[in-house]
């Protein structure tokens, strides 16, 4: 028995040193992203100013340009073509009237040669970091024997895990998604540093409350929601400020040289809208899912399945608010600008919901305290 | 303004692919939803009574409506969890009512204690679920009549949808679409053949829309399924010291609730069980120390009047479910097991009496009680009463305080001070089991004319002044739990709506509904000229993509016919396809 506590107590230490190797790996990979920003600053694309204000024949170049999915269409299929058979007919596509036919921006590095490789260094950093971060979660669960999710501690590097987890996991898909990076390390950093500073909880045993199989359910899909609607919600603050820029350029406006350094290299505003909308689309059903197995667990643990406790009132408030964004994407008036706001207020209430419920409000969820 | 518009054209209507409104083009995109259009203001003064309604009923199916009740009701949710709600935390409802003298009434008519039963709350949910239904209805009939119609026919300029691609073959027209109708049907499309314009029609994805309206519906059966449950349960709670038992009529309980349509008279399903054993263990170690480790309590339950009995352990997570009521653990306590005798030895009480814990480590209080059967010295009839303290684990003498310092039975102590008179239960007035009503009793004294009291150890005894009896704090200690017995009926339903919800939910979100149309004719020089194109309800990657497979497998079929001119063939060049009179349009 004492022998056994011994071990745990050495894994605990292991899951600290860890958790701090984890910090110092994604400090070097936020390095080499800013790198990459300042070096990619050095190339200077204006396309979006060109696609905005040129002529009508600018805007159709920059039509063939949006076209990106046909190229890679063509290619599978020139692949295919062999020799006999004639080339495949190419797919054409046009962006629906009223939308900016805005072409992506080329990313942090900008095509510079050198900022690329500093991107793809804070790459095999972030997957580095992950790893090590991924071992840190690890350790911490062998060292108390079950689910490494029972105090904030252990949900925000659990939650920072899943985030770089999910941000990788787009990478590994080929999907556009580095401009992702330097907010994400950044606030990854910020997350783990108020983990092992103000949350900071030694490990131990959990109350017989949470002794159940709906810990691993409902928490697990909890964090994951929390991670994905924290990566969309980069998303949306980014398209904000890309559609701003965006709205200055075509009105005839000169945004500052920072802003068109950096906002130019990001994907164009409707992309942006795009990602974060799939973004948080995607894992609103989970959301839904994961408030259901709350209040079955609720009902277990409690004796009733709904008491509007302040997380479960957070939640639903959360539930809401996400469901008025995807609504308003689909109502005349609303999509675009205020559909974001909408998104951002939902993510607020999200944040509002873990940190502030658990912190400021009491309620039966509070042993999931600091 | 002119944006809303724009946007009501696109809800409607799905992207507007072009500016020049072709009806044509307006018709390909007709329908690829069921969301409603936005109205514009009524026309006020050609309004009646009935014009009036008609227009509210419409604004209050509309999106933007559902939209705004949705944002209200997120919103009215919040004072309930920042505020004391008296149905969860009355103590607290009691101290904010003293603590804020000018706040608490304006709090009260506001309802603002009880939000989640408050008259505005429910205003925005009821109204919200009229949306939903006054929502639904048409949407259906209108899904259902899509259902049944066929997909438009193709639009007359195909190279203006979202996804175009063409090419030239030496197949003819009619073999052209009859590959592209058995390729579509074989990708599970809804495909007809227009013979007029020797185009095929195709659409995907009703599974969207399906989804859809299946999670909106799910949203009623829940909230249908809520409020059967609020009118038809019950719920209550019950201690039991360990070898008692308890069954499951009204009178059994400590403290009992139920919907306004529960008839606690015939609708208590019968059942009994014994609470054999209570187990706590806590952590003795570390900064958790006196954490509950494990708290279980085992029983002996029987279902029906004549049940065979079963044994089960029920704990926090894992109640006992009989028959759909289920039994939850929910708090323990000691029991202390005391004797009274009167002056003369005789036993006049024998009973464990529960001490109710005040905190974590179990320091508890109670009232024991003597009835009847106790007469004093001097012969005469007389009532009991003892206010005692218990504490499982006690600090040590002389250390002061009769507060615990462990959950656990590690050094048990009790402390007692005696009363006799009347002890007021026969006035009919509800009593607290656990205090003592000291109107009519006169406290003990000792011999110095001080309060008496004593603290017992497992054993000890204090005798009361005067010859007038003793009582004896037993070793026996046993423990009790409270169980709270709870039926909710509609929980059945409110799960299958939410796993409704959620599988609706996903095929809303991940399908996309779209259109392929494809249309070969005879170009002038005798060659077919083929024209594909797709249409989604919002633009996505994945319809060029898909359109792209399509015309690859259709390609194979109809493969391109020797190029007469160099080049691949541009978009530019396609109009060629279309009739002179519509190229001249431009
Ligand atoms: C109880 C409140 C409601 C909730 C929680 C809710 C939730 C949702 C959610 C999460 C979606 C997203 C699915 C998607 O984008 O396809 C959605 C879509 C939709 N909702 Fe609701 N809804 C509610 C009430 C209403 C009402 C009252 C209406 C009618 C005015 C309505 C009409 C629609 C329509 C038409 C869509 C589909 C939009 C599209 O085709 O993209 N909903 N709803």
């Amino acid at each position: 028995m004492n022998l056994a506590a011994q071990t745990n107590e050495n894994l605990a230490h292991i899951s600290n040193v860890l958790i701090y190797s984890a910090m110092a790996v994604y400090l070097l990979a936020f390095f080499a992203n800013m790198a990459e920003w300042i070096f990619g600053s050095r190339s200077k694309v204006g396309r979006t100013a060109a696609a905005l204000t040129g002529s009508r024949d600018a805007a159709e170049t920059a039509e063939a340009a949006a076209a990106a999915p046909s190229v890679k269409v063509r290619g599978k299929q020139a692949g295919g073509a062999g020799t006999a058979v004639l080339e495949r007919p190419k797919v054409v596509v046009r962006a629906a009237a009223g939308a900016r036919d805005v072409p992506d921006g080329p990313g942090a590095s900008g095509g510079d040669e050198q900022g690329d490789m500093y991107g793809r260094i804070a790459i095999s950093l972030t997957v580095l970091a992950f790893l090590v971060e991924f071992g840190g979660v690890l350790t911490r669960a062998l060292s108390v024997q079950r689910a490494p999710w029972g105090n904030m501690y252990e949900f925000n590097i659990t939650f920072s895990t899943v985030a770089v987890g999910v941000y990788l996991t787009l990478l590994a898909l080929k999907k556009n998604i580095r401009w992702l990076g330097l907010p994400l390390i950044t606030t990854v950093l910020l997350d783990l540093g108020l983990a092992v500073t103000v949350l900071y909880t030694a490990s131990d045993q959990l109350v017989p409350a949470l002794h159940s199989y709906w810990l691993y359910i409902h928490v697990s899909t909890a964090i994951i929601c929390g991670a994905v609607f924290y990566v969309g919600a980069v998303g949306t603050i980014l398209y904000l400020f890309k559609d701003s820029y965006e709205n200055k350029l075509a009105t005839g406006g000169q945004p500052g040289s920072f802003a068109t350094s950096v906002l130019e290299r990001l994907p164009s505003s409707q992309s942006l809208d795009k990602f974060s909308y799939r973004v948080n689309a995607a894992v609103f059903p989970l959301w839904t899912f994961t408030i259901i197995a709350g209040s079955i667990w609720a009902g277990d643990a409690w004796g009733r399945y709904w008491g509007w406790d302040p997380k479960e009132t957070w939640s639903f408030i959360t539930w809401v608010a996400y469901a008025c964004y995807l609504h308003a994407r689909a109502t005349a008036g609303w999509k675009g600008r205020k559909a974001a706001y909408l998104a951002m207020i939902a993510f607020a209430c999200w944040i509002f919901n873990y940190y502030g419920v658990n912190i400021f409000v009491t309620g039966k969820h509070s042993y999931a305290g600091v | 303004m002119s944006d809303t518009q724009q946007g009501a054209r696109e809800t409607a209507q799905g992207p507007n692919p072009t500016t020049n409104e072709d009806p044509s083009e307006l018709e390909a995109a007709s329908q690829l939803s069921t969301a409603p259009v936005e109205d514009r203001a009524p026309n006020m003064p050609t309004l009646g009574v009935i014009g009036w309604i008609r227009w509210f009923w419409r604004q209050l199916t509309s999106m933007r409506v559902a939209l705004i009740l949705l944002f209200m009701l997120s919103i009215g949710a919040i004072p309930g969890s920042l505020i004391p709600q008296s149905g969860k935390s009355p103590l607290k409802v009691d101290d904010f009512r003293k603590s804020h003298t000018t706040l608490a009434p304006i709090y009260d008519k506001l309802g603002l204690f009880h939000v989640y039963s408050s008259v505005w709350f429910s205003a925005i949910y009821i109204l919200l679920f009229v949306s939903l239904i006054g929502c639904i209805i048409p949407r259906t009939w209108q899904f259902v009549g899509q259902l049944r119609g066929r997909p438009p026919r193709a639009p007359r300029r195909l190279d203006r949808m979202p996804a175009y691609a063409t090419w030239r073959t030496e197949a003819t027209p009619d073999e052209v679409n009859s590959a592209a109708l058995s390729l579509l049907r074989g990708r599970r499309f809804r495909a007809h053949a227009h013979a007029a314009d020797g185009s095929v029609a195709a659409e995907k994805g009703y599974l969207r829309e399906v989804g859809n309206l299946a999670f909106h519906v799910a949203l009623i059966v829940m909230l249908i399924a809520f409020a059967y449950g609020q009118l038809f349960k019950y719920e209550g709670g019950k201690l039991v010291v360990e070898g008692d038992g308890f069954a499951n009529t009204l009178t059994q309980y400590d403290e009992f609730q139920s919907g306004s349509l529960f008839n606690s008279d015939t609708d208590l399903p019968p059942f009994s069980f014994t609470l054999d054993k209570f187990t706590g263990t806590y952590e003795r170690n570390g900064p958790e120390k006196g954490t509950a480790r494990t708290f279980q309590a085992t029983v002996t339950y029987s279902n029906g009047d004549d049940g065979k009995p079963a044994r089960k352990t029920i704990r926090v997570n894992h109640p006992l479910d009989i028959d759909g009521t289920k039994i939850f653990l929910n708090g323990h306590g000691y029991a202390v097991h005391v004797t009274v005798r009167d002056g003369k030895g005789k036993t006049v009480s024998d009973q464990y009496v529960p001490m109710l814990p005040l905190d974590s480590n179990i320091t508890s209080q109670g009232a024991i009680k003597v009835m009847d059967g106790y007469r004093d010295a001097r012969g005469k009839k007389e009532q009991l009463g003892f206010n005692a303290w218990f504490v499982p684990t006690f600090a040590g003498a002389g250390k002061g305080t009769m507060f615990s310092q462990f959950p656990a039975l590690d050094y048990p102590v009790l402390a007692l001070n005696a009363q006799h008179g009347d002890l007021g239960v026969d006035a009919g007035l509800p009593q607290n089991v656990y205090q003592l009503d000291t109107t009519h009793m006169k406290p003990y004294k000792d011999a110095d004319g001080n309060l008496l009291k004593a603290r017992l150890l497992p054993g000890e005894t204090m005798k009361l002044p005067g010859g007038n009896g003793s009582i004896t704090f037993d070793k026996d200690i046993k423990e009790w739990a409270t169980f709270q017995i709870a039926h909710s009926p509609g929980d059945g339903w409110a799960l299958g709506g939410a796993i409704a919800a959620i599988a609706g939910l996903a095929g809303s979100l991940f399908i996309q509904r779209r259109r392929v149309w494809v249309r070969a004719t005879e170009g002038p020089d005798g060659v077919t000229v083929v024209e594909m194109a797709g249409l989604g309800r919002s633009e996505s990657a994945k319809l060029p993509e898909e359109l792209g497979d399509l015309v690859g497998q259709l390609h194979d079929k109809a493969p391109s016919a020797p190029e007469r001119v160099t080049g691949a063939p541009e978009p530019a060049e396609t109009t060629t396809a279309v009739p002179a009179a519509e190229g001249a349009e431009e």
